[in-house]
């Protein structure tokens, strides 16, 4: 095993040294996703920036050549809601999507076992906050995930740290680099809500959905209230008690926006409201009922992030367990919902929802192109405008001069069956990706293998022993 | 000015819908008596009931000859069409409200609403001393949410006395807890008495915190605002009569003990619910003013439940408590108007008493009577026809109007479920066809 590691690392490291710092993707389809496709053109990356792009371009004489004949160069895929990058995280659900959606009642999505003894009593403690953690602190390149999203086409995911109530920052980070600072695009992505529990009665506050929302809605309050006392000390500090430090309040303080859960067209109606009273700048994400919000969506000008983890019927389930109604509808229809967001104008951005295997990825988006997508806007939904939803379209998204030379170069159209991603560029550094699995199986792989497991056996046993 | 309110009348006249009349039906009114004759509906309200009414030209007519037109039912105590019920981890959980979890595509409504019920008290489960926050509904299915709400019907709150707070607390519980659960305060009733006052005591506080910051900025003072307290915001509300107090309760002791806990603070239990052994401590629940939503014959299912009797309702209510019936129980739900012809044989309560704890009480237990609970012109046109009369129990439910708005109709029902079938083995039939592909990396198979 250890022998097997220093191999990867001295393989990691080769890499590094044989990339040279320009090179000239010469005479390829070009999809710049900002602009129209280029039949023949040519994309000059130096020093991790996109040099120059277009049908004329002269191939600088310091440069390493691709020959692009048959091949395609889009942007890097983007991966709007991710845990890649931070090692043995599990993919963020929503629940009940796997499930069908719209049957159950389950709207929470994993139980946290309380950090400490004592069980929360109420929102004073905090429970299930981790609101000041940043996933920019968290990454690793070191992470076996990276490479297996590279495989996928992913050049960068807008990463998170997946558990608890306010579960932490995210932050947009390219998937290679030789330390986890190369990797961070921005610091500040967001703030990821789950609608996780204490567990249990006795568990500690909250055990319900509305012990969940409430206990939001009063961080949110208390996040107001503590600036004001903390500007109104500052104006008038003696003679008045300095206000608390609470680091929670901080966390939440420091995110420009919030992602809530979003399963059913109930829940879409309802956090659209909660985002509203609470004048909250919102990200919903999960949406396999999204074929049949998109009025509401629309009317409130959302902006959603679409799991392309389409919901299936439970493999392990009863197979004479019938069905209602509605978790038969969603099966047959969530894949519609980027074709029927996009004809509505609801901006969305589609992420992998944990999928972490190339084939299955693509299935997935092309069943979303099969129900009616166009094949452009599937490109630009996990491209541009995943880039401008988290405020980096500056930089990434689309293949234009002075950006991040992150590109995804293929034999094929994306998302086609039989389609060969022959190369990717993270910060102009060249990778082949090896379209396997990963060799060894990892923690969370459990996790990602079953949409229908909503919490990982480890924590189950945690939460009962507690 | 004129024009354009000509202009407006124009438009609602062109917009509204065509009013309704419901013919040769026998209308139990529950308030105004029984007759056989017509009412008519414009615009959602009932505007005239009598046994010759005249009708306009244009109403759509819908006959119901030998049928039975009574106000919807409403139902003072229901769990149904919400996510979550119970907050239990602690025993104050007033920050909590049923409102932001509301599901209003739970079928349990439509099939409560087949059981001719219009409008439901929507209560926080009973884990709690003080639960959660209580939302009333319209059965308006098919809209969302925020639609379903009986807007301007007061909000109220859950409180709950005896064996069900104290043995959320009790380690030796056993019912919802595990053993290696820790303990949770209180587990005795007279823990469940502290626990009340202490949270009206902070209540008081915060209420006082507020007013001394609302005095200092009228003064011109510069002041930090107090910190907005969710738990303890429906608390101030509660004793400045601004929400409905509805208390889970059984014996007679405990019932005694929350009027008294009430009268100290200087607030009003609004309804006592299930309250089974009320009969024996009517008098004090009369002279609280305090309702009282019970069951017809639903007990012994735990101890503080051993001592009902079937003449509850009708002794309370000939002690001059406003009484109702309630369901607690999506079952129960769809068939009220039998557990209220039950008081006619247990207590001897007239169709008109019986009939009236399932419509106009449980409407001035709500503070909605202005709006629902009876057939009067003025009235919210909220309206379930039976074939039969509803304290038979044969009738079934034929048709049900809230708003003047067709909710349920027996014979559509019926007609639809051969279509509805049919969709749903197309959607069955279609997923079998497709084929059997592994859910995304499900299995670890070498790529082709």
């Amino acid at each position: 095993m250890k022998r097997l590691s220093v191999l990867v690392f001295l393989a990691v490291g080769a890499l590094y040294a044989a990339t040279p710092t320009v090179i000239a993707i010469h005479n390829a389809r070009v999809i710049p996703v900002s602009g129209p496709a280029l039949a023949r053109g040519t994309v000059i990356l130096r020093n991790g920036l996109i040099e120059a792009v277009g049908a004329d371009i002269a191939v600088p004489a310091d440069a390493w050549v691709i020959e692009g004949d048959g091949l395609t160069v889009y942007p890097g895929l983007i991966d709007a809601l991710s845990t890649f990058g931070i090692p043995e995280a599990t993919p963020v659900t929503t629940g009940g999507g796997g499930r069908g959606g719209g049957g159950g009642q389950q709207a929470v999505t994993q139980t946290i076992a309380p950090p400490t003894t004592l069980p929360a009593r109420g929102p004073e403690d905090r429970p299930a906050t981790t609101s000041w953690l940043k996933a920019a602190d968290l990454v690793k390149a070191t992470d076996r995930r990276l490479d297996s999203a590279r495989a996928e086409g992913f050049t960068t995911a807008v990463t998170f740290p997946p558990r608890g109530i306010f579960a932490g920052q995210g932050a947009v980070v390219d998937l290679a680099g030789e330390t986890a600072g190369d990797m961070v695009v921005t610091d500040s992505a967001g703030q990821l809500v789950t609608f996780a529990t204490a567990g249990g009665f006795g568990g500690g506050f909250p055990n319900s959905l509305m012990g969940v929302m409430s206990y939001i809605r009063q961080v949110y309050l208390d996040a107001e209230h503590y600036r004001d006392a903390k500007q109104f000390y500052a104006a008038h500090p003696r003679g008045m008690q300095r206000p608390e430090y609470d680091r929670a309040l901080e966390g939440v303080l420091a995110s420009p926006r919030v992602l809530l859960p979003a399963t059913r067209r109930i829940d879409v109606d309802r956090l659209l409201r909660f985002a509203g009273e609470l004048h909250l700048k919102a990200l919903l994400y999960g949406l396999p009922e999204g074929y049949r919000s998109a009025d509401l969506l629309k009317k409130a000008d959302a902006t959603v992030l679409v799991s392309l983890r389409w919901p299936e019927k439970a493999r392990d389930g009863d197979p004479d367990e019938l069905d209602n109604m509605r978790a038969l509808e969603v099966r047959d229809r969530a894949a519609s919902t980027p074709a029927i967001l996009s004809k509505n104008g609801v901006k969305f951005a589609l992420y992998s929802g944990g999928i972490d295997r190339r084939a299955d990825l693509f299935r997935a988006v092309k069943k979303a192109i099969d129900a009616g997508l166009a094949p452009e806007d599937a490109v630009r939904a996990m491209t541009l405008t995943p880039a401008e939803i988290y405020g980096v379209q500056d930089r990434l998204g689309s293949i234009e001069k002075g950006k991040i030379a992150n590109l995804v170069v293929t034999k094929g159209d994306l998302f086609q069956d039989r389609t060969e991603v022959k190369y990717v560029f993270v910060d102009g550094v060249k990778f082949e990706p090896v379209d396997e699995p990963p060799a060894t199986a990892r923690p969370g792989a459990t996790e990602a293998a079953s949409p229908t497991s909503e919490v990982p056996p480890s924590e189950v046993q945690h939460g009962v022993n507690q | 000015m004129k024009p354009f309110l000509v202009t407006c009348a124009f438009a609602a006249s062109v917009l509204a819908a065509p009013p309704i009349v419901i013919q040769n039906a026998t209308v139990l009114t529950v308030t105004k008596g029984t007759f056989t004759g017509s009412i008519l509906i414009r615009d959602g309200k009932i505007v005239e009931a009598g046994e010759k009414i005249m009708a306009p030209a244009d109403a759509k007519v819908i006959d119901a000859t030998g049928q039975f037109a009574m106000p919807g039912i409403i139902d003072c105590h229901s769990h149904i069409a919400a996510d979550s019920i119970n907050e239990g981890s602690v025993s104050v959980s007033s920050m909590v409200g049923i409102e932001d979890v509301l599901n209003p595509e739970d079928i349990a409504i439509y099939r409560a609403l087949a059981g001719g019920v219009t409008t439901a008290n929507i209560l926080h489960g009973s884990a709690n001393s003080i639960g959660g926050k209580c939302t009333v509904l319209k059965l308006r299915w098919g809209k969302d949410a925020h639609d379903m709400m009986f807007q301007g019907a007061m909000p109220g709150i859950k409180f709950a006395l005896g064996e069900n707070p104290k043995r959320a607390g009790n380690p030796t519980g056993q019912r919802i807890g595990a053993a290696n659960v820790p303990p949770r305060y209180p587990a005795t009733r007279m823990g469940v008495e502290d626990v009340i006052r202490q949270a009206f005591t902070d209540a008081k506080a915060y209420q006082q915190s507020w007013k001394e910051y609302n005095e200092k900025v009228a003064a011109g003072e510069q002041a930090l605002a107090p910190r907005r307290d969710l738990k303890l915001e429906p608390l101030v509300e509660v004793l400045e009569g601004k929400r409905l107090v509805h208390s889970h309760c059984y014996r007679a002791d405990e019932i005694l003990m929350l009027l008294r806990v009430a009268d100290d603070f200087g607030f009003k239990i609004r309804t006592l619910q299930h309250v089974l052994e009320g009969y024996k401590v009517a008098k004090e629940i009369a002279a609280h003013g305090a309702g009282a939503s019970t069951f017809s014959d639903w007990w012994s299912y735990k101890v503080e439940a051993y001592d009902a009797i079937p003449f509850n309702a009708a002794i309370m209510t000939r002690k001059g408590v406003i009484v109702s019936l309630n369901s607690d129980s999506a079952e129960l739900m769809r068939h009220l108007n039998d557990e209220a012809a039950k008081t006619m044989k247990y207590g001897g309560l007239d169709e008109t008493e019986a009939l009236s704890l399932i419509t106009i009480n449980p409407a001035k237990q709500l503070m909605l009577d202005k709006r629902v609970g009876s057939i009067e012109p003025g009235k919210d046109a909220d309206i379930t026809i039976f074939d039969k009369h509803p304290l038979s129990n044969f009738a079934k439910v034929e048709k049900v109007f809230i708003d003047g708005q067709l909710y349920f109709d027996r014979n559509n029902d019926l007609a639809e479920r051969s279509a509805r079938e049919i969709d749903k083995k197309k959607l069955t039939d279609k997923e079998k066809e497709q084929p059997r592909r592994t859910a995304p990396g499900a299995q670890r198979r070498p790529a082709a």
